[in-house]
């Protein structure tokens, strides 16, 4: 199990360099270069230079990546070109509202999927088994800012039952959840639907298993079967799915933080690109790598703890 | 003659299919003796699952009784309330499946299941449980019981797994122990390490043994009396003895002259039976081997023939039973 960990936490930081490097990478695969795009077309020479130096971009590639990591090491991302502030500050300041979104959502994704997903198995084969199915396909296939603006349509702007835009009052909690809803929402459908297909797949594999067999054969009871022999097998690939699905929803939490204009890490992130604010752009996106590696490696190591069979065909 | 523990009365099981009704049992009758074992042989889709299901009591939801039932302590066990059917499961009648690999949860330890297993027993703690179960285990023939107690079962060999899943059975003494192709999954020389143990095991038990098998030696090696099945029907029966060197149906005939353990060396060909079993969905009108018998005439094919006693307890379901002395 140690040597396990250990193995996934190396793993895990080899995919930052990687991701790091990549992104360097991009920024000098952009069109022209950053200075002249972030000023436009009036930008003196000097100007230019000044924010190449402000942006580091003036010096050597090598010196500039080890700069960054040797700096990010020690929690320093760097500074914001225009407004100077530290990037780490801006991150720590929005970073609650993303969390607090995709918490919302992976919450109503799970209580959905699951409740779903069962409803499909107790009518397996039935017709409102049939309508599960279209209906999760159909969640799975919209991508969540086509959702998020049908959402902002429907219930903002037609019905006003929620704001359209901005993440409800500081310190005013009926407020953030009044205006997490329809974002969380939007990003929670596609994985209510990706929940519900696999926790009816999971559970009929597991009830028609030998082993279920076995505990009814040695008369153990169908409440202690269910929670104690069959959920503890089906919770297996929802805990895998549930991890990467984090990702997944942090990623489409950039798009629609950008359709409801609600402050988080996606909003800080496009306005970055836009603005051509690198250190901003690549402290985020360093932020939310490790962020996203932390939880997969977490729900790897909380895997391997579920399922015996895990630990043992990744020990060697 | 000892006390008869468990009784199969005239058993006719039906599966629901697209088709029709699949009769997967049909008539059958058998006797579980204290102290006895039979075995129950015949090829794929004779019914012998079946039967091994109803026994203990955990027929497929699809399944129906259309006739007869499963009699034990003086009740038709196959029609008592399901919470009573629960409570005879493990308890009096319990079972060594087909395959231990997937018998047994792949997320809960060995030991986990062992007490879980005993959650029909009154007035022991969980320790106690455990104690018990590593003392089976220990009877069984495995080395370190304690070990294999917190261990999951794909940690253990195949030959582990097949004494855990015997242990498991023996764990409340029940009164009828069923093994459903107990050796089947098992390679050669584990094969004959586990008749050894089931053998040994026979001495002090005092129940009845049901083997449900394909393997001819696995039941002459440990029964007293054999059932032979052909298409849900019970075609032969008898001592294992007397069925197997005065087989009177033309199946047991056949079925014994395939038996590879049979044959003299260097057989150029294996024998087979040729033909297939009949649709269930529709069985035939008379003898249910006649498609597939050399001696078969149109008498066989109109009229079924009835289970004829050749000698004393020693049955077979054929016209021409009382004819058929062995050949070779």
């Amino acid at each position: 199990m140690l040597t396990y960990a250990i193995k996934r936490i190396g793993l895990a930081l080899l995919i930052v360099i990687v991701v790091m490097l990549a992104m360097y990478a991009m920024v000098f695969l952009v069109p022209g270069d950053p200075a002249s795009l972030a000023l436009g077309p009036r930008a003196t020479p000097e100007l230019k230079q000044e924010l190449m130096r402000r942006m580091g971009l003036d010096q050597p590639l090598y010196v500039q990546v080890w700069n960054f990591f040797r700096n990010a090491v020690t929690g320093d991302l760097g500074y914001d070109v225009w407004s100077r502030r530290p990037v780490t500050d801006m991150i720590r300041e929005v970073f609650p509202n993303t969390l607090f979104l995709g918490a919302v959502a992976m919450s109503i994704a799970l209580v959905a999927g699951i409740g779903l997903g069962c409803l499909a198995v107790v009518w397996q084969g039935r017709t409102i088994d049939r309508v599960l199915a279209i209906l999760s396909v159909s969640m799975i296939s919209i991508p969540s800012f086509v959702i998020a603006i049908y959402l902002l349509l429907v219930f903002a702007v037609w019905l006003g039952w929620f704001p359209a835009i901005g993440a409800g009052e500081a310190g005013d909690w009926g407020s953030q959840l009044r205006a997490v809803v329809l974002p969380a929402a939007a990003i929670a459908i596609t994985w209510v639907g990706y929940l519900a297909r696999l926790v009816r797949a999971s559970m009929l594999e597991v009830m028609s298993a030998n082993h279920l067999r076995t505990a009814r054969a040695f008369g153990l009871t169908e409440a202690k079967i269910v929670l104690r022999y069959a959920l503890r097998v089906a919770i297996v690939p929802v805990v895998a799915i549930v991890a990467v699905g984090f990702g997944s929803i942090l990623s489409s939490a950039v798009f629609v933080e950008t359709v409801f204009s609600r402050p988080g890490i996606g909003t800080l992130i496009t306005s970055a690109v836009q603005k051509r604010n690198f250190p901003v752009v690549m402290g985020s996106v360093l932020f939310m790598t490790a962020f996203y590696l932390t939880v997969v490696t977490l729900a790897d190591l909380l895997m391997a703890k579920l399922d015996p069979r895990v630990r043992d065909t990744l020990r060697g | 003659m000892s006390e008869t523990l468990l009784k199969v009365d005239d058993l006719s099981i039906a599966y629901a299919s697209e088709q029709g009704a699949l009769q997967a049992l049909r008539h059958a009758s058998l006797e579980a003796r204290a102290g006895e074992a039979i075995g129950i042989v015949g090829e794929s889709g004779c019914g012998k699952s079946t039967l091994a299901s109803a026994m203990i009591n955990l027929l497929a939801s699809n399944a129906r009784v259309t006739s007869g039932g499963v009699i034990f302590g003086g009740r038709d066990i196959l029609s008592v309330s399901g919470e009573e059917k629960r409570r005879l499961r493990g308890r009096h009648i319990a079972m060594i499946f087909q395959d231990p690999m997937t018998s047994f949860n792949p997320v809960l330890t060995i030991g986990e299941q062992l007490v879980d297993f005993q959650d029909q027993r009154e007035g022991l703690s969980k320790g106690e449980k455990r104690a018990e179960a590593a003392a089976m285990l220990k009877r069984v023939g495995i080395p370190d019981p304690e070990r294999c107690l917190s261990r999951f079962v794909h940690e253990l060999s195949g030959g582990m797994r097949q004494r855990a899943a015997i242990a498991a059975a023996l764990l409340m003494t029940p009164e009828v122990l069923v093994a459903d192709e107990p050796t089947t999954a098992l390679d050669v020389t584990m094969e004959a390490q586990i008749i050894h143990l089931l053998r040994e095991l026979r001495r002090d038990y005092n129940g009845a043994i049901v083997i449900v098998t394909h393997h001819l030696g696995l039941v002459g090696e440990l029964c007293d009396r054999v059932y032979v099945m052909y298409a849900g029907e019970v075609v032969e029966e008898g001592s294992t003895e007397e069925v197997y060197h005065n087989p009177r149906h033309p199946y047991t005939q056949a079925l014994i002259a395939c038996d590879p353990a049979h044959l003299h060396d260097h057989a150029p060909v294996l024998p087979t039976i040729p033909g297939r079993l009949p649709d269930l969905v529709t069985p035939p009108m008379g003898c249910s081997f006649a498609g597939r018998c050399a001696r078969a005439t149109g008498h066989c094919r109109s009229v079924a023939p009835a289970h004829v006693e050749v000698s004393p307890r020693h049955f077979a379901r054929c016209h021409f039973a009382q004819r058929n002395e062995a050949r070779s």
